[in-house]
């Protein structure tokens, strides 16, 4: 296999006493979508923070593109190519979507301190992008509140995609989500995925992850439990790991097998 | 689902064969309610409403002659100008209360710097700036780093601001109004930028040919009614114009709806949330001294006691004009139409002969009305629910 676009080894992160990340390994590799399972309270914000930037490890090195490094902060890991996209916190409602697409980078035209905000450019690739992303707009300069949860994510992703990112990271996509908008978002998920750029899709929603998952990743009690490969383990399998074994087989047997 | 297109099989018999770009969940909306659905609608509904009102009700009584036509839009376009500030300080999601105390505040300044102290007339102005300015600075810190609602910082500010006015004054001069100013201003190039006025020439022009009043008789015999535009008006052009390309046509209007839209996730994609907000608390000073200013070189005198309760009025303006008290939504010309009703009501009762204290009824009525309509078409618009 090629080499990973980012590969975590032996992640550990303490606060004071607690111990937040006990032992997490990752690789992720270009085109490839990997799930990363964990249960609430698994350690998965914390994982993602580390990932993004926000927090320093306490131990355990970082490769990017086969060399350690350091994020000291949210910016550099985002300028070195690794986007997080955030559940709640993609979009802003109120603004229009060409604006939140460019949110931070907006085209601009014109010279010296009389520099405009490019709107009609930023407009043409907006429609564009969210056209290749399977959204048809009817306009760019719709607001984001006119859109669905599904398609918020979208253009959250679209623009992540469009500005470069190498490793996407997605923050629970699909948890606050309809069966159509799930559909959607993991559509979107193959299609950034077939670009070559390397996905986390982190979820506690073993189904979800079967979708589109390449290899997953289970974390429990800050920690992993080593990575499967897409066939080699079944939904039962993952799930069990999640709740941590034997009080999931009991609980399965006495609901019947439905959870 | 990872290797089929899971929308091929959702809904294959809705979408129209002949136009696989199109959703049928996508509306067609018509060119025409484009055009009409946007943040400024409500306030041009209310400048048509309040325009034929007096028309019917003052038509007659000179309120739409020369000189009653500048009468409200001199006090228009007073509103106006701190109206800018406030505008773009709310859609930053961000309040100043201060704004009125400001006014005082930079008034005594001028008078004291210039009258009392006997500094240049443009020392005193372009002081008046720097203290106000980084008086709004301390504002923006206070809030961006104490994470506190700006409306409580500020409001102690509308009260140390008032306080530290009466007692400067006071104790310098041992006045609460300070004289002196228009021989001071005298000849001063900065003071003509606030004082002067501009296209004199063009309406003497348009007074000898009997298009406009002129004086009959006294002293000015010959002279018009109405002599010339007040810079006053100006500024509230050039800050309109100003506010407007800021935030629609720049890549900082873009941060400032994104700083109020949603702070934390405008900081995830890199805005300079903190840096956009203390500008905007920085410029709603710029704006109320502008305001001081103007009005210290009309009257010729500064007084303590001067903008109370403006920024109620800069605020009221704002919210007429559409924008949302909570940030991320509104715009420049909705807040100066805004201002345009306000100044046009106020001055318009006064034309019509109603009893003044039914000003505020009035003005409450309008303000209610406007907010309810705007916040229809801003649900029209954004989707909010």
């Amino acid at each position: 296999m090629s080499t990973p676009i980012i590969e975590m080894k032996n992640i550990e992160k303490h606060f004071g006493s607690v111990i937040a990340l006990a032992g997490v390994s990752l690789a992720v590799h270009p085109g490839e979508c990997h799930c990363l399972l964990g249960d609430n309270g698994a350690g998965k914000s914390t994982f993602i923070k580390t990932l993004s930037g926000v927090h320093q490890p306490t131990s355990g090195v970082v490769e990017f593109e086969g060399k350690p490094v350091v994020f000291k902060d949210a910016r550099a890991a985002i300028d070195s190519g690794i986007a997080t996209v955030y559940q709640d916190l993609a979009m802003i409602p109120l603004m229009s979507v060409a604006r939140n697409f460019w949110m931070g980078r907006e085209p601009r035209k014109g010279v010296g301190p009389l520099k405009f905000y490019d709107a009609k450019k930023a407009n043409d690739i907006t429609m564009s992008e969210m056209a290749r992303m399977g959204i048809n707009l009817r306009e760019p300069e719709q607001a984001v509140g006119t859109l669905s949860g599904g398609e918020r994510q979208t253009v959250a992703i679209a623009r992540a995609v469009y500005f470069g990112a190498k490793v996407l990271v997605l923050d629970e996509p699909t948890s606050a989500l309809g069966v159509r908008q799930t559909a959607n978002v993991l559509n979107t998920i193959d299609k950034v995925r077939n670009k070559g750029i390397g996905v986390v899709f982190i979820t506690h929603n073993v189904r979800h992850a079967m979708a589109v998952g390449d290899r997953f990743t289970v974390l429990n009690r800050g920690q992993t439990l080593g990575t499967a490969v897409r066939g080699e383990v079944s939904t039962e399998e993952l799930q069990d790991l999640m709740a941590g074994g034997q009080d999931m087989v009991k609980l399965e047997q006495s609901l019947g097998g439905t959870v | 689902m990872s290797s089929s297109d899971p929308n091929q099989n959702a809904a294959p018999e809705t979408a129209s064969p002949n136009s696989p770009n199109t959703d049928e969940r996508i509306q067609r909306q018509s060119a025409f309610k484009r055009a009409l659905i946007r943040p400024e609608l409500g306030s041009i509904c209310g400048v048509i409403l309040v325009f034929s009102f007096f028309l019917m009700v003052a038509g007659d009584s000179g309120m739409f002659s020369p000189s009653g036509a500048m009468n409200w839009t001199v006090v228009s376009a007073q509103f106006a100008i701190i109206a800018v500030g406030a505008c773009l300080l709310m859609i930053a999601g961000e309040f100043d209360l201060s704004v009125g105390s400001m006014i005082g505040f930079s008034g005594i300044v001028i008078a004291m710097m210039s009258v009392t102290w006997g500094y240049p007339m443009w020392v005193a102005i372009l002081t008046a700036f720097a203290v106000s300015m980084a008086i709004g600075w301390l504002n923006g810190y206070i809030v961006v780093k104490t994470g506190l609602p700006s409306f409580i910082v500020t409001l102690a500010f509308l009260y140390i601001l008032r306080g530290l006015t009466i007692f400067l004054s006071i104790a310098t001069t041992n006045k609460t109004i300070i004289g002196g100013i228009r021989e001071k201003a005298e000849g001063d190039w900065l003071a003509q930028l606030f004082g002067g006025k501009v296209f004199t020439g063009l309406f003497q022009w348009l007074g000898d040919q009997g298009l406009i009043e002129v004086f009959k008789g006294g002293s000015r015999k010959g002279q018009p009614i109405v002599d010339g535009i007040p810079m006053l008006v100006i500024w509230a052009i050039i800050l309109v114009i100003f506010g407007h390309y800021l935030l629609t046509k720049t890549r900082f209007g873009n941060w400032i709806y994104a700083s109020g839209g949603d702070a934390q996730a405008a900081r995830y994609v890199g805005v300079p949330v903190d840096r956009v907000k203390i500008l905007m608390f920085m410029f709603t000073a710029f704006c109320a001294t502008v305001f001081a200013t103007c009005q210290v070189m009309e009257f010729g005198s500064a007084a303590a006691d001067r903008g109370v309760l403006k920024e109620f009025e800069a605020i009221i303006s704002v919210v007429i004009g559409g924008a949302l008290l909570t940030g991320g939504y509104g715009s420049v010309i909705g807040a100066a139409l805004g201002a345009l009703i306000f100044g046009v009501v106020q001055q318009g009762l006064f034309f019509a002969n109603v009893e003044s204290s039914l000003f505020r009824v009035f003005l409450g009525a309008i303000l209610l009305l406007a907010v309810i309509l705007n916040t229809y078409i801003r649900r029209m618009i954004t989707g909010e629910r």
